[in-house]
């Protein structure tokens, strides 16, 4: 039963999360179209979103969620029904509670304490929004629309008629008839492409179902297109639009106050259609319609919110141990190769060939399922920036700067955890930028740029790897300051400063308690961040990349693998012991001669194709001395090219071993600390190898001053 | 079989989830559940139902819309509808006792209020 019960509590956790997500996104599609003029229809979703979170409280007593969504939602209520004037004030209110829903959501999940004075600070301000009431207009109706009608609006929808009606709006009916099978995409094609011409206030039914597989639907829609506009914008068969006449104001008696009336038509409109007859146009009977001209129409933004029915949520520590479950199979699938290998030898031709039959078919059968995993595990990076932009605009707020964030590429997909994981190191990328990066207003404006800062975030998919862009158009980083601040923190010797390169010394902000300034910002800290964020994104298996201009800006570039689950990986030999290095860090391997090694700056390199290539002997690197096994020197060895981001390193082995797909496994807390090594794996015929973290030695290989090497910390 | 069946409207998954739940403890009940009122709608074009439970707040067709399309069809007009709303949204629960619903409940749902409601609308055990 308990099982039962904590099952309901992770779905309540993962809806409540969903809606959470779901106001944030209203919040900010409000921000960007500006909260006075957006789309009402966001408001009215942010309340059932909250509508229904608090629902939710309710039900698995989370008291402290129930009172704010409570109070909350009558704010947007009040919002939603024009009793409360949206300003960018209460904007800044809602946000803050998305963020407090985060930390109450936190504290329900056991992660951390209940912030109860952030609680209390929130419930204090929304308290205050209770008094800033507008007047309602008062009730008149000016259209010739049957009570009937009338009494099936809610209140939001009686509202948002009346607004449409105090603007001057023209008031349409548009009767559609769907297929019952395919109405949810019908409606939505419908309502995207009446969007650009005005607001839908509601969807009734309308008496006369056609058939029992068909519904037939009037479209109450407040416009200031022309009948005809809207005919060449909607224009499809089975739709009728009508334009509804005003009535004079004397004779507008029918006051949408006297609502209780309980007339129930059978059709929810009044017979306007036949005294209005010229202005009825059956569009799919008009011989002169056109074709429908829909290239103009820009449909703002405004993400899809409805939940899709055929979906599950699945935990990921499912998927992990179902990716898991893989790995073993794997290794079965080395063994039964092994098996087949053996068989080679035999006479019973007819085993072997069952044997290698099935064999073949279980390695697809086995990738199949694979790519399926991984295909669930992965989610756009959509709602990670989501996030990001709150954050950016919080902080530009508080800080008085104005930024823009532009965003390419939300739908980039990269594995679920690595979005977890993600969030810290580009939240604190961030703050960075704009605290450190972006400058003042004023200073803006005096060297002639834009007053408004900008912060570009990009992302994209190379190979199998995920690249994430954050750039800002600041300051830049102070080199000089950076490199005065290694030498003051003993990262480097003063007589060595000038044998640094441009890169090398921007490079040095990743050190550790570097901060090129005094004053530590309240976003971004003491400069604790930029080691801490390498680290974190080192742990992902995957480096980080900064570029920086004068005035120009600041760009780093973040390359992650799309996946840490499963590995297709190359299995080396050195000296008697068997690495293996993913193959997703491999851009070539060929065979090395001693002949073509010379030596620059102190450094084995090659060239390779026209370019010198940097050589790192892996056995030298991690300081191998005795074989592990008595083994015969190779004949010949291998020069494997390992690449990460836009740098190459050519490692030196003694001999390449083959391909494999393996399930990295972590090395435990006491040999976490160990770089150069992503981890161990089991190779399936009881050998286990460890597996080689590309990214850290290219790093530690080609960090290329020996004044650095207090970076290294060589596995002994 | 099940001598009386039900059909379950709210767009929530876990507030339908939690319905269905306190409904399963009446035995001769089946429950049909629909995502909102357009899929109501879907469900009653091919079925009958003794009795409906409907959220009123939902996307695209709201539960009154759903409450005055069952009540102007010959062949639903007489099934009872419980309309499940929140104390706040009191003017639409009232719009929806106007339309024609027999009696409401209001969140969070308490499974034995839900029986007692049902039960008091349709002769079941």
């Amino acid at each position: 039963m308990t099982d039962g019960i904590d099952k309901a509590r992770e779905e309540f956790f993962s809806e409540a999360q969903e809606l959470i997500e779901m106001f944030s996104r209203n919040l900010l599609a409000l921000d960007e179209q500006g909260i006075g003029a957006a789309d009402p229809s966001i408001i009215n979703e942010a309340f059932r979103a909250v509508h229904t979170l608090k629902s939710l409280a309710g039900l698995f007593n989370a008291t402290e969620m129930g009172r704010v969504s409570h109070t909350l939602e009558d704010v947007l209520d009040r919002l939603r029904l024009g009793r409360l004037k949206a300003s960018p004030d209460v904007l800044d209110v809602l946000f803050a509670a998305v963020d407090c829903y985060g930390a109450m959501l936190a504290a329900e999940r056991g992660e951390e304490g209940l912030n109860q004075p952030q609680i209390e600070k929130l419930m204090g301000v929304l308290g205050t929004l209770g008094e800033s009431a507008v007047e309602e207009a008062p009730d008149q109706m000016a259209f010739d629309l049957e009570p009937g009608l009338l009494a099936v609006l809610t209140e939001y929808e009686e509202h948002r008629l009346k607004t449409n009606m105090d603007a001057g709006q023209a008031l349409f009916r548009i009767r559609v008839r769907f297929d019952l099978a395919t109405i949810d995409k019908a409606l939505e094609d419908v309502k995207a492409k009446a969007k650009p011409h005005g607001e839908i206030i509601t969807y009734l039914p309308t008496g006369d179902a056609p058939s029992a597989d068909a519904i037939e639907l009037d479209l109450l829609m407040a416009s200031s297109s022309s009948l005809e506009q809207l005919e060449a914008a909607l224009g499809g068969t089975d739709l009728t639009i009508t334009a509804i006449p005003r009535i004079s104001q004397a004779s507008a008696s029918t006051g949408i106050s006297s609502l209780s009336t309980h007339a129930l038509g059978t059709s929810s409109f009044a017979a306007v259609g036949e005294e209005t007859a010229g202005s009825t146009v059956a569009v799919g009977d008009n011989p002169r319609t056109e074709p429908p001209v829909n290239a103009e129409l820009n449909v703002p933004a405004v993400p899809m919110l409805r939940s899709v029915a055929d979906t599950v949520r699945v935990d990921i520590r499912k998927l992990d141990g179902l990716m898991n479950v893989v790995g073993e199979l794997a290794i079965v699938k080395s063994a039964l190769n092994r098996l087949g290998d053996r068989l080679r030898n035999t006479q019973d031709r007819e085993l072997r060939r069952e044997v290698s039959r099935i064999q073949r078919s279980f390695e697809r059968r086995l990738s199949e399922l694979q790519d399926g995993i991984l295909e669930v595990r992965m989610v756009t990076l959509g709602q990670l920036f989501d996030r990001l932009s709150r954050v950016v605009r919080q902080i530009s707020r508080d800080m008085g700067k104005e930024i823009r964030l532009v965003v390419t590429g939300a739908q980039t997909e990269i594995d679920k955890l690595l979005v977890e994981e993600l969030g810290d190191p580009l939240m604190h990328i961030i703050r960075n930028s704009i605290d450190h990066g972006i400058e003042s207003a004023e200073q803006r404006k005096a060297i002639g740029k834009p007053v408004a800062g900008t912060i570009a975030l990009n992302a994209y998919q190379k190979g199998n790897h995920v690249v994430i862009q954050i750039e800002d158009d600041g300051q830049g980083v102070n080199e000089a300051a950076v490199v005065e601040r290694a030498v003051r923190a003993g990262h480097l010797a003063a007589n060595e400063v000038e044998m640094l390169s441009r890169a090398e010394a921007l490079g040095l902000i990743f050190l550790p308690g570097l901060s090129t300034r005094e004053q530590a910002g309240e976003y971004s800290g003491r400069g604790v961040g930029m080691d801490i964020v390498k680290t974190n994104i080192n742990k992902l298996g995957g480096i980080i990349d900064i570029q920086s201009e004068y005035s120009i800006g600041t760009q780093l570039v973040i390359t992650l693998p799309i996946t840490l689950a499963i590995v297709n990986a190359l299995l080396i030999r050195l000296l008697g012991r068997t690495f293996a290095l993913p193959l997703s860090s491999v851009a070539e391997a060929l065979m090395f001669d001693e002949k073509l090694v010379r030596t620059v700056d102190g450094r084995e390199v090659m060239t390779l194709r026209g370019s010198t290539l940097v050589l790192c002997r892996l056995d030298r690197f991690f300081e191998l001395k005795e074989p592990a096994l008595p083994h015969e020197g190779p004949r010949y060895k291998s020069v494997v090219v390992a690449t990460m981001g836009a740098r190459r390193l050519g490692l030196v082995v003694d001999d390449l071993l083959g391909q494999q797909d393996i399930v990295v496994k972590g090395l435990g807390p006491t040999l976490r600390h160990v770089r150069g090594f992503a981890g161990a794996s089991e190779l399936g015929d009881q050998r286990v190898a460890l597996v080689l973290d590309a990214g850290a030695i290219i790093e530690e290989a080609l960090a290329g001053h020996d004044a650095v090497t207090t970076m290294r910390a060589r596995p002994s | 079989m099940s001598d009386f069946s039900c059909l379950v409207v709210e767009d929530s998954p876990m507030m339908r989830q939690l319905v269905v739940f306190a409904l399963g403890r009446l035995k001769n009940l089946s429950v049909t559940e629909a995502d909102d009122g357009v899929d109501g709608l879907r469900k009653l074009a091919s079925a009958s139902y003794d009795i409906i439970l409907t959220d009123i707040n939902m996307p695209i067709m709201d539960g009154l819309k759903l409450i005055q399309r069952v009540r102007t069809d010959p062949k639903h007009k007489d099934t009872p509808i419980v309309v499940i709303t929140t104390e706040g949204g009191k003017e639409d629960r009232e719009r929806a006792l106007r339309l024609g619903a027999n009696a409401y409940i209001t969140k969070p749902i308490q499974a034995p209020k839900v029986i007692a409601t049902v039960k008091s609308l349709i002769n079941i055990d």
